[in-house]
């Protein structure tokens, strides 16, 4: 799998990881993948959400010890 | 035909050319959020901001019209008393404006209640109304003043934060909100 560039959203609340995650997916190039660390548990509706609205593939998700990780590729 | 006003014998001023274009979209497919936001209470100003950023965030165009109160959060530091006369002065004065000075509609209890909001709210590492505007004037959030309220309230465009563009009126946002693909809000 690519190299992705690692987003540290953990401890952030609503509306901030979509916030950042959206800052965060214009700098890796188009195609690149983008993984981003959060804890906040609305993220898992939300990653999906927001994928589903901006066409930027959700390639992966899962969670560990309460990280969720989201591996994201830029449309 | 009956003139129904004379006719300024002065030199005509061109129309300022952001107006003279369409607000329409480039794409008709671009999804797009329009908020009014017509109150100063702290929680209506939250939810506000939390979906014009995650609006912002979603690749939406994304504008909130600020009318009434809604204008008062929007006042920048350092500006305590707005307006002319004494009437404009004293809600200014009831009413503190800027983005740290909402109040709740309910328990605000001379201000207890949202400084324990807002204490709970960075317990929790919630993001507190300051930090959300930021943020969203980053993602090219679009605030427009209302031109009447501004009016009443006394408050000028020099008294607004920046970012802001120039006052418009309900017609602009009516045409806003009935494009597609268009979510709209009073809140």
């Amino acid at each position: 799998m690519d190299t992705a560039t690692v987003l540290d959203a953990r401890g952030l609340k609503c509306p901030m990881p979509i916030v950042k995650t959206a800052q965060a997916i214009k700098t890796v190039e188009q195609g690149e993948l983008l993984e981003v660390l959060a804890t906040d548990p609305g993220s898992v509706a939300d990653f999906a959400a927001w994928s589903r609205s901006t066409g930027n593939e959700l390639v992966e998700s899962s969670v560990t010890d309460g990280v969720y990780r989201f591996v994201m590729r830029r449309k | 035909m009956t003139a129904i006003a004379e006719r300024p014998t002065s030199a005509e001023t061109p129309v300022p050319s952001e107006f003279a274009q369409a607000l329409t979209p480039s794409d008709p497919a671009t999804k797009q959020l329009v908020i009014i936001a017509a109150h100063n209470d702290l929680e209506s100003l939250w939810a506000t901001l939390i979906l014009l950023n995650t609006s912002a965030a979603t690749g939406m165009r994304t504008y909130v019209f600020t009318t009434f109160w809604g204008v008062l959060p929007f006042v920048r530091d350092g500006v305590r008393i707005t307006g002319e006369g004494w009437m404009q002065k004293m809600l200014a004065f009831m009413q503190r404006p800027g983005i740290d000075h909402a109040k709740l509609s309910k328990m605000n209890f001379m201000g207890m209640g949202p400084w324990m909001i807002r204490r709970l709210a960075k317990h929790y590492n919630d993001t507190l109304p300051r930090e959300l505007l930021t943020t969203a004037k980053e993602m090219g959030v679009t605030f427009y003043p209302c031109q009447m309220s501004m009016e009443l309230f006394g408050i000028k465009a020099e008294n607004l934060m920046d970012g802001f563009e120039a006052p418009v009126g309900a017609t602009t946002v009516l045409e806003l909100m009935t494009q597609p693909n268009t979510a709209s809000l009073f809140i």
